[in-house]
């Protein structure tokens, strides 16, 4: 198992037939967007047809796992026993994914320290052998 | 005879803090305002034939219309919109049903005993936080929940974070800063303390009160967030033509609007891609374009305003997505005393608003817009003619403008 920042109690996703995979490549390590095999254009979540060319084709595409912070917030009120306060929740954009973000947490950071722009990098939390989510840090160089 | 949709009455219940109306069930507390809109209006309930509500209200309309004894339901709509985004998009539809001839008198309503169900500020764990035993993906049933997957597995479950997000950016961009946010907070309370309906208006707050408050989620404090209330209001909606025999000053609806931006779906409560536009906005710019359009009035022409403040930051984006000062600007605007009820240019929320009279998803809003134009509010502004009230931003959002004949 993977390092572990939150407790099992924290809220588990919920997915669909249409955002299962972005699950299931997230249990394997691999931090996808969903692409478009007709005009090109990524997308997150994951959604039925593509918004710019209406074409139900895609395909997932690994990204580095490496971005930087575009807002943020220090959440002082825990919503799971022995969650760990404050938590800090980030928007990260994401480098090679075509401009997208993703919702996520900053760990192993100070609070105080956290900057818009500051480069971070994809950290798995295995939650259980069938769940990895995807934490950020700060980017190791 | 003129069919033009027009506000004749309106009504609430006592507003308390939450879970302390434990023995009156919520469409209890909807009826008594419905009833209490209606006699405000002049009219019987036997004149009612539409019902209108929003956010998914408990209280369906077929429901409350059998209990009030409603002699027909001709006219019967939930906005579609999640959450307050949906309150002046619920007296817009009232507006459409009366204006096409499909109803006569439509009733608004929104009944909210956030102690009797589940807290909105306690996270929304019992809604969205089912736990299986060990932690693995479950079932969405629908693409809401298919997006809150994106969210919840990080503690994104509270409006406070969710809205902190792009106010913390707006904050980077524009400097905005927790001075402007808590005067806001402080303007508001002000205006409280003269409304006997106000949950908060026999607590007085400075700003060395406001920057004592805890820190819920960065930069919102405690005293950033609007209210956890119990409570119902109503408001009757009918033609000019009905509207002219009754006895309350008549209150025009000059335009209604409602809607989202492209790709915005929820916005960044679990939506992480909304557009860098309009990222740091309440995302109703485009919407208030087609407002002042539709009315054929600019944010110059407004003389009081009520606008939907479930947190300090979201008023901010608001003021400048209605164009009362420029994007970036709404910090500096604040610090000038603009939506002070005594002297300011623009004053705002002169009931308080959620953040200090009672949340009632923003309808209560609405009821003090109306009130404003006929000389009412407990902060009046003297000859008021038109009031902007506006719903929820940073989500799908709607927005009336009311005019006093």
């Amino acid at each position: 198992m993977s390092e572990r920042f939150f407790p099992d109690a924290m809220p588990s996703p919920m997915a669909d037939n249409i955002t299962l995979p972005w699950w299931q490549h997230a249990a394997e390590h691999r931090l996808v967007v969903q692409r478009c095999t007709a005009c090109g254009a990524t997308r997150i979540p994951p959604s039925p047809v593509c918004a710019t060319c209406r074409s139900e084709e895609s395909e997932w595409q690994e990204v580095t796992g490496r971005g930087e912070v575009y807002t943020f917030t220090a959440v002082h009120r825990a919503i799971a026993p022995d969650q760990p306060l404050p938590t800090v929740i980030a928007v990260i954009s994401l480098e090679g994914s075509g401009g997208l973000r993703i919702m996520s947490n900053l760990v192993d950071v100070d609070p105080e320290k956290i900057e818009i722009g500051m480069p971070v990098e994809v950290v798995w939390e295995d939650m259980s052998e069938d769940l990895a989510v995807p934490r950020f840090r700060p980017a190791s160089s | 005879m003129s069919r033009r949709a027009h506000i004749v009455g309106v009504g609430e219940t006592q507003y308390a803090r939450w879970g302390k109306i434990t023995d009156t069930p919520e469409h209890t507390l909807a009826i008594r305002a419905i009833l209490n809109a209606v006699d405000d209006a002049g009219l019987t309930i036997d004149d009612v034939d539409g019902m209108s509500s929003f956010a998914e209200d408990r209280n369906e309309a077929v429901f409350l219309a059998a209990e009030l004894g409603l002699p027909t339901l001709r006219y019967a709509n939930m906005v579609w919109l999640p959450g307050g985004g949906g309150g002046c998009a619920a007296v817009g539809n009232a507006a459409m049903a009366v204006e096409t001839g499909q109803a006569e008198v439509v009733v608004v309503y929104r009944s909210l005993c956030q102690g009797q169900f589940f807290r909105f500020g306690n996270a929304g764990v019992d809604d969205w936080g089912a736990q299986t035993p060990t932690p693995t993906v479950t079932q969405a049933q629908n693409p809401m929940a298919a997006s809150m997957g994106f969210a919840m597995p990080y503690g994104m479950l509270m409006a406070a974070a969710a809205y902190a997000l792009p106010t913390r950016r707006h904050m980077h961009l524009y400097g905005t800063r927790p001075e402007h946010l808590g005067q806001l907070a402080v303007t508001f309370r002000e205006h409280a303390s003269r409304n006997p309906r106000a949950v908060m208006g026999h607590k007085p707050m400075n700003i060395d009160d406001y920057f004592a408050s805890p820190m819920i989620a960065d930069p919102h404090r405690l005293f950033d967030c609007c209210l956890e209330s119990d409570g119902a209001c109503a408001v009757v909606v009918t033609t000019e033509e009905r509207a002219r025999d009754l006895k309350a000053a008549r209150v025009e609806i000059l335009a209604s609007e409602q809607g989202a931006p492209e790709g915005f779906a929820f916005g960044p409560f679990t939506n992480a891609n909304v557009a860098d536009e309009i990222y740091a906005t309440g995302a109703c710019e485009e919407m208030a374009g087609r407002l002042w359009g539709k009315a054929g009035l600019g944010p110059k022409d407004v003389d009081v305003a009520q606008i939907y403040d479930h947190f300090t930051g979201c008023v901010v984006m608001q003021l400048e997505d209605y164009g009362f000062c420029e994007r970036g600007e709404g910090g500096p605007f604040i610090e000038s005393g603009a939506l002070a009820w005594d002297g300011g240019s623009l004053p705002t929320n002169t009931h308080g608003g959620s953040l200090s009279e009672a949340y009632i998803h923003g309808l209560n809003h609405v009821v003090e817009g109306v009130r404003s134009l006929r000389g009412e509010s407990t902060s009046p502004v003297d000859n008021a003619e038109v009031c902007l009230v506006t719903s929820g931003a940073c989500v799908p959002s709607s927005a009336v403008l009311l005019g006093r004949k």
